[in-house]
């Protein structure tokens, strides 16, 4: 076989295992289910159009050339878009490397490894492309509807945007490997994932809430002293904009700009890449030691079971990435709180359902961390504890938790107001309970290193724990503003979670 | 290395051990008594199945793939309810009171489910307290079944990068480390290394000799022909076979057959049928 043929044959392999993988996230692992998939699929597409034109459609009818502001706005959309895609990418290129997988009968080929390993760089910038592909779809379908067929650039845009990201991904992930070790390059790479995803949008809300006491990103962006500090309009800077409104020349050197990078990536870290991947599998080998040595502590069952969740959760790489994150999202609502603290203020309301959203989805994944994802269930099973004792423990792990991390941020709301923060703090545990009940009722066996599955096992779980958390959030906003709207809120959502309980599967 | 319970863990149970460690059998003090234990999947996995193990004894169950071994002691450990039947460990009903018969009972499987991020004594610290083991007790029992296993160097060490023999050795240690009168394993010696084989064997026998009762599944039926007082043979959700080695060959009419014989006879006449 030619080292053409090999490359494009393992191409292939590699697209095939990536469609399998994607397939089996759409239909849960069973195959029957694969229209329903396709239905929901389409319909989800098709869904997502309503947002995207409530969120772009005004935009649709914007021409060359642009003001300073308008530019502004849409590159720092695009960056916001790129940023989540380097976030994405660089969570897809850690897992790529722990995952041990075929890397034995891949490095026990007689094929030239370089080459293999450059296909598998570009079919992580293939999967990270179709991804943002499939995202951007609606928003740009919105804009060609109602703009013309010059808004298709964008997709074009996409792609330089999904290939540079990927691109750059496997760049600081190879490189962290080599200034930190694999041993941290994990967890940090997924620290710096979180941070990066969030990151953008954190400084803009920062940084309008210091100088104009909002939350709104937007103003920022377009106020007068941003547009006075923009670069001139004819500079390199705006070619993404320019690009996605059209102009063919800026979207030709984007995609020359991304093809170039991703080829000098390739070139340059293929050869790293086997040797990375190596040191990754070989860091799992090694083991880590715990440095402390202690004597083993009594109590009852309970407490030992609560003792060993509480130890796996803050040992937990994705959990410690994601609890950050849900942590940077609550820093502006904490800025404007502070801002705020010694005057009554609209704005201070819109930390609510901040915190109650954050503490609903926190929960629900601790709650499957804890409930479903238990590596060990047959010891737990065998153990001499009624099965409900169990479940007990861990349920109170996900409380304490959430109880850890949000009660100084409603301590401090409820110096500046006793009523919101008795609302905010309804809110969170009624919020946090619903999630961890769904996952209970939900719960399937699981490893958790599997979480990153958990939505594909139901996705009635999955909706019914979001919308929960919005529901939850939203009513604690309108009891507020307008208590009557917050209290039919309350009782919609309630009928939601009522709903799902009606719809779990049946248990003994 | 050999490991000897320590004095204040050692079970007093009926059946005297011999020096050679042939435990003397009580007819009426049994460990596990099994009856008319059923159970159907796809198609039907235990059954009626009838069982009687005695306190003390070394029990060894042996069977073709998917002959309903597993299921068996899955069932008999709490892990699957069971369609009809009854189990009893020493004395208690197991289906009706399963925290009292889990007190006395550990289970191992041949797939060693471990948390990878705690350490070695972290998880013997977290399966003692499961089973309300006070820690002036467990501790020194922990630290001692981790040397005898060989873990010692590892105890500090998170299970994230251990092999699987030294996953399944810290598997069995978690089923030691609260001093069961009754251990369950299947295929515990599945992915160790002859060393380790060894040193699990020679644990499971210092337990037999201090009182314990174990019930294992093999595939390797040397082990089973070496260390077990008993063998059954299983086959299509049934008992086709027990008894000792000298026993089962009297059965079967060939005073030197091997248990491999033995057993290649026994299911393929059970097939037969």
């Amino acid at each position: 076989m030619s080292s053409a043929t090999a490359l494009s044959w393992f191409a292939r392999h590699e697209l095939r295992l990536a469609w399998r993988e994607w397939f089996a996230m759409m239909t849960g692992g069973r195959r029957t289910r694969a229209r329903a998939a396709v239905i929901g699929l389409l319909f989800f597409a098709a869904l997502l159009h309503v947002p995207a034109w409530a969120v772009i459609g005004r935009f649709a009818d914007l021409q060359l050339p642009l003001d300073k502001s308008s530019l502004i706005v849409i590159t720092a959309t695009i960056f916001l878009a790129w940023t989540l895609m380097l976030s994405q990418a660089i969570e897809s290129v850690t897992r790529v490397f722990y995952a041990r997988a075929d890397l034995d009968l891949i490095m026990s080929s007689p094929a030239r490894l370089a080459n293999l390993f450059s296909v598998r760089i570009a079919a992580i910038a293939v999967t990270v492309t179709a991804m943002a592909l499939l995202f951007s779809t609606p928003f740009i379908d919105v804009l060609v509807i109602g703009g013309g067929p010059r808004w298709l650039a964008a997709f074009g845009v996409v792609v330089a945007m999904g290939l540079s990201a990927a691109a750059i991904a496997i760049a600081v992930t190879i490189l962290l490997f080599r200034l930190i070790g694999p041993a941290r390059t994990r967890l940090v790479a997924q620290i710096l994932a979180a941070i990066i995803g969030a990151g953008f949008v954190i400084a803009l809300q920062v940084a309008a809430i210091m100088s104009y006491g909002t939350l709104s990103r937007f103003t920022i962006l377009t106020s007068g002293s941003m547009a006075a500090h923009a670069p001139e309009i004819d500079s390199i800077w705006w070619w993404p904009a320019r690009a996605t409104m059209g102009d063919n020349e800026a979207l030709l050197l984007l995609l020359a700009l991304a093809l170039v990078l991703l080829g000098s990536v390739m070139a340059i870290f293929s050869g790293r890449f086997a040797d990375t991947a190596i040191d990754a599998a070989a860091y799992g080998r090694s083991g880590r030691s715990s440095a402390k040595q202690r004597a083993f502590r009594g109590g009852s069952r309970q407490q030992a079971l609560r003792r060993k969740e509480f130890s796996l959760l803050w040992r937990d790489p994705w959990l410690i990435s994601q609890t950050l994150m849900q942590l940077l999202y609550l820093v502006p609502p904490a800025l404007l709180l502070w801002r705020n603290f010694a005057e009554s203020s609209a704005a201070l309301t819109l930390i609510t359902p901040v915190i109650v959203m954050a503490a609903g989805q926190l929960a629900g994944g601790l709650a499957w961390l804890t409930i479903s994802g238990e590596d060990a269930p047959d010891l737990v099973a065998t153990a001499p504890l009624m099965p409900s004792s169990v479940i007990r423990a861990k349920i109170e792990v996900v409380l304490i938790a959430i109880a850890a991390i949000f009660c100084p941020l409603v301590g401090a709301l409820a110096f500046a107001s006793p009523f919101q923060a008795a609302v905010s703090a309804g809110a969170i545990i009624v919020s946090a309970v619903s999630a961890t009940a769904i996952q209970l009722w939900f719960r399937v066996q699981a490893r958790r290193s599997q979480f990153r599955r958990r939505q594909t096992s139901s996705r009635l779980a999955t909706f019914a724990e979001a919308f929960s958390s919005i529901g939850w959030a939203a009513s604690a906003a309108l009891l507020l503003a307008l208590p009557l709207a917050g209290l039919i809120s309350g009782l919609i959502t309630a009928g939601l979670v009522a709903i799902t309980w009606k719809f779990s599967p049946k248990r003994d | 290395m050999r490991f000897t319970a320590p004095k204040h863990l050692q079970v007093k149970v009926a059946g005297d051990a011999k020096p050679d460690g042939m435990a003397v059998m009580k007819p009426d003090n049994s460990a596990l008594e099994v009856r008319g234990l059923t159970k159907r999947f796809d198609r039907l996995a235990v059954d009626s199945l009838d069982l009687t193990i005695h306190a003390g004894e070394f029990y060894a169950l042996v069977g073709p793939n998917g002959a309903g071994k597993t299921t068996t002691l899955r069932m008999v450990a709490g892990l699957l309810r069971p369609d009809a039947g009854a189990v009893s460990i020493f004395g208690v009903d197991a289906l009706q009171n399963p925290v009292a018969a889990k007190q006395v009972m550990a289970w191992v499987s041949d797939e060693p489910m471990i948390y990878d991020k705690l350490t070695p004594l972290e998880y013997l610290e977290f399966v003692a307290g499961l089973w309300g083991i006070a820690p002036s007790i467990s501790e020194p029992v922990a630290e001692e079944l981790l040397s005898s296993l060989g873990l010692e160097p590892h105890r500090h060490e998170r299970c994230e990068g251990f092999s699987k023999g030294m996953r399944q050795k810290v598997a069995l240690a978690g089923a030691l480390v609260h001093d069961p009168r009754l251990i369950i394993l299947d295929e515990p010696l599945t992915g160790l290394d002859a060393v380790s084989a060894r040193h699990v064997k020679g644990l499971l026998g210092e337990r037999v000799r201090a009182g314990c009762t174990v019930i294992m599944t093999t595939h390797i039926l040397e082990v089973a022909e070496r260390m077990a007082d008993r063998i059954g043979v299983i086959a299509s959700g049934r008992l086709v076979a027990e008894g000792t080695l000298t026993e089962l060959r009297q059965q079967n009419g060939h005073a030197d057959t091997s248990l491999e014989d033995l057993f290649i006879a026994l299911v393929t006449l059970q097939e037969a049928a």
